[in-house]
């Protein structure tokens, strides 16, 4: 069952409640049209239903969400997928900010370029890995403090002129990998984090998301693996091991 | 020759006559300061490793053994005390920053003691608490800017509060920094007691889902354990931006102490630092931790209240209005003493300010701006007994929080050594060996005794000032009188000097 509703002119919270409601009552696929920033669409929300967005969703889009599949058709602001458990993003634009802080599960598709701090303090646990898959290019502190799952940058769009992601690049990062197509300038490396070499396994993840990418958006995915990926890791899980001593 | 520098601290005595070698001690103590001599066939202490935490004072069968002072001194130096000269010893050995646990124990003016509270003589009678009511009762959330009544019945939609049966609450320690049988411990007294415990940032542990209705779930930096049932499971959300231990510095768990059940709870894989990060980094403004306050709000339908925890810092007064008009319902004041399980000591020692002038400054300029009602205020960080509960709620809390003195209650010595995760009395360590010396129920009986008989002294003290109702004491600032103050103090507290 599906519903549409027209965001024109509803406050974040009234909004927010209809779609809530729609999935209380049954609605497997919620339409929301004319969507302009209104916040928290899909907000801890669990299950697995889908909702589709035209138009520019406000912050903290699918935060603590539980499950859902979320489409939007445009950008998406700050801190999309915060704190997310299980589900799926695809955005056809751009994204800014924070995209998937803290996030624990699920996985979040972006066409475009992404802000700052993209995939911070993201973790893992038992079966739960994130992963997070960006078009085109990254701001600074890029998987910062990132504790687990998996960060793929592609580089396909984004500003002219530009590198692929800013500087400050895995600072903290304690857990997790992250795939950067082409090369990185060591320069732009947080001191926590080392390039090591691809293995057998790591493409076959690579190809799996990448393919994925390349699906929702209408990419050949032979043309983005053609070029080789930076494997990024931590030297360490405890970055901050022995930084203190008793008194 | 390679010198130690370090010198123990304190001296373990035992009585020749009293000893039975029967190494019971040895048993006990977690930092190996007893040594079992199978050569000798006699116990024998090395001083260095003992913290002075009284586990063996009080579990020797025969009071063989009493912990004091090392009989060392240095030369008298007003200016190198022992303190910075041991502590230049350990950082050129080492490199590393120093660590503490628990609140600072350096000589800061303690202003409560410097508050005395009033009490009826003739012009009004005084209440025996004992054979007339007396309400404790406490709302907390925000109230509404009036109050509609129709045909005698409130018909306002009232913001969800919590209700507590005294104004005392168990303040946040995760699971991780303490065990889990002493969560259970406060768990179950918060339950007993009418009142609520803070599971800190580490999540809720499987087995303490059934304390919901007494439990506040945290949410910090790292969103340790922050999931959609973890949001719904408690009375209400409270976010963590900081803590009076350690304002301005995030957390950080080792990986050690993330065992198995450490690891399900925060939902982090087991073994790996859990590192709270210094700022929420969605949160760089007041703008933005109304987004986060909010984000809460809808995941949980608006149904439960969202406090804001922030540390007693210079600005506190204006950073509480911002937070205030973010839609806070509450906000906890962590004033400079508070405790922790780690902080770098530095920072402990000297960051923040005295809970008490920051409740006053805060308290006053919620009042100036007509705003006070719209939040309620929770201190925390060095409450130690039921008059200072009643000088904070005279200064304008609506309750406090207790967490070191929750902690006395099931057993802490204060030997300020949570970090080490070797806490002899089974606090502030997962070590099933010291976890299990703690008996949740036998904990809960104790700290539900604590706040029975605070409540018990803040009843008395209130009938005697002639007061049947917490209510009435709120923010009632005339029922206080300074002691040893300054014009500035007591104009920043906005009392009268005794005798005025
Ligand atoms: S650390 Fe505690 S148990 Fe060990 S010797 Fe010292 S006082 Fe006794
Ligand atoms: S909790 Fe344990 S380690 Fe910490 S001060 Fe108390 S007795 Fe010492």
């Amino acid at each position: 069952m599906s519903r549409r509703i027209d965001a024109q002119g509803l406050y974040y919270k009234e909004l927010n409640q209809l779609v809530r409601q729609a999935f209380s009552e049954g609605v497997t696929e919620v339409l929301l049209d004319n969507v302009n920033g209104q916040r928290y669409i899909g907000d801890g929300i669990s299950g697995d239903g889908s909702i589709i967005i035209h138009g520019t969703p406000g912050n903290d889009m699918a935060a603590y969400m539980n499950g859902l599949q979320i489409v939007v058709h445009g950008n998406a602001q700050d801190a999309t997928g915060n704190t997310m458990n299980e589900g799926t993003i695809i955005v056809h634009g751009d994204a800014g900010d924070t995209v998937g802080y803290a996030m624990r599960g699920g996985e979040i598709f972006i066409k475009g370029s992404v802000g700052y701090r993209v995939g911070i303090h993201m973790k893992e646990y038992m079966k739960k890995n994130p992963v997070i898959v960006v078009g085109g290019k990254a701001g600074a502190f890029f998987g910062e403090y990132m504790a687990g799952g998996i960060l793929i940058l592609l580089g396909l769009s984004g500003r002219e002129g530009y590198p692929i992601v800013g500087d400050y690049c895995g600072t903290g990062m304690h857990g997790g990998v992250m795939y950067i197509r082409g090369q990185v300038e060591e320069y732009k490396l947080g001191k926590e984090v080392k390039i090591v070499e691809m293995t057998a396994e790591d493409q076959s993840i690579l190809e799996r998301y990448v393919s994925r990418y390349a699906d929702y958006f209408g990419y050949d995915k032979e043309d983005i693996l053609a070029q080789p990926f930076s494997k990024l890791i931590p030297y360490n899980k405890r970055p901050y091991g022995n930084l203190y001593t008793g008194v | 020759m390679n010198i130690d520098f370090r010198t123990p601290e304190y001296s373990i005595h035992r009585d020749g006559v009293r000893c039975t070698n029967c190494r019971i001690c040895v048993h006990q103590c977690a930092n190996e300061a007893h040594i079992w001599d199978e050569k000798q066939k006699k116990v024998l202490a090395d001083d260095i490793k003992c913290v002075n935490c009284h586990r063996c004072v009080l579990t020797c069968p025969t009071r063989a053994l009493s912990i004091g002072s090392y009989p060392l001194e240095f030369k008298p130096n007003a200016h190198w005390t022992p303190h910075y000269i041991t502590s230049i010893f350990k950082q050129a050995s080492s490199g590393a920053m120093l660590l503490a646990g628990m609140g600072t124990d350096k000589p800061y003016p303690v202003y409560w003691d410097h508050l005395l509270i009033n009490a009826s003589q003739v012009t009004n009678p005084s209440i025996d608490p004992l054979r007339e009511p007396m309400e404790l009762k406490t709302f907390l959330g925000r109230k509404p800017d009036s109050l509609k009544i129709e045909n005698g019945k409130l018909t306002e939609k009232m913001p969800p509060q919590l209700e507590l049966e005294t104004p005392i609450m168990f303040a946040a320690m995760s699971f991780g920094a303490i065990s889990l049988n002493a969560m259970t411990s406060l768990a179950i007294a918060a339950e007993k007691m009418g009142t609520f415990y803070n599971t800190g940032e580490g999540g809720l542990h499987s087995s303490l889902y059934k304390y919901g209705k007494n439990t506040i779930v945290q949410v910090a930096s790292g969103r340790f354990g922050v999931h959609t049932d973890y949001l719904w499971a408690g009375s209400a959300i409270e976010i963590k931006i900081g803590q009076g231990a350690k304002p301005g510095i995030g957390g950080h768990l080792p990986g050690e102490k993330v065992g198995l059940d450490v690891s399900l709870t925060r939902m982090i894989p087991e073994g790996s630092d859990a590192i709270s990060p210094a700022p929420h980094h969605d949160i760089y403004s007041i703008e933005d931790l109304r987004q986060l306050i909010y984000s809460l709000k809808e995941a949980t339908d608006y149904s439960k209240p969202v406090a804001v925890k922030i540390a007693a810092v210079h600005n506190i007064a204006a950073i509480a209005s911002g937070a205030a008009r973010a839609g806070a319902d509450i906000i906890v004041i962590d004033g400079f003493r508070g405790g922790t399980g780690a902080a770098p000591l530095r920072t402990r020692d000297n960051v923040g300010i005295p809970i008490e002038l920051a409740l006053a400054a805060v308290d006053s300029r919620l009042r100036s701006e007509s705003i006070r009602h719209q939040v309620s205020l929770v201190v925390a960080g060095s409450i130690r007994c039921s008059s200072d509960v009643i000088k904070a709620i005279a200064i304008g809390a609506d309750a406090c929080y207790i967490g070191s003195a929750a902690l006395m209650a099931l057993g802490c010595h204060m030997c300020q050594k949570c970090y080490t995760g070797k806490c002899n009395w089974g606090i502030a360590t997962q070590n099933p060996n010291l976890t299990k010396r703690l008996d949740p129920v036998a904990g809960a009986e104790r700290a539900a005794n604590l706040l029975k008989a605070w409540s018990h002294e803040i009843k008395e003290m209130l009938g005697g000032m002639g007061i049947n109702a917490l209510e009435s004491l709120r923010g009632n600032r005339l029922m206080l009188r300074g002691i040893g103050l300054t014009e500035k103090e007591l104009s920043i507290l906005g009392v009268k000097h005794a005798g005025e």
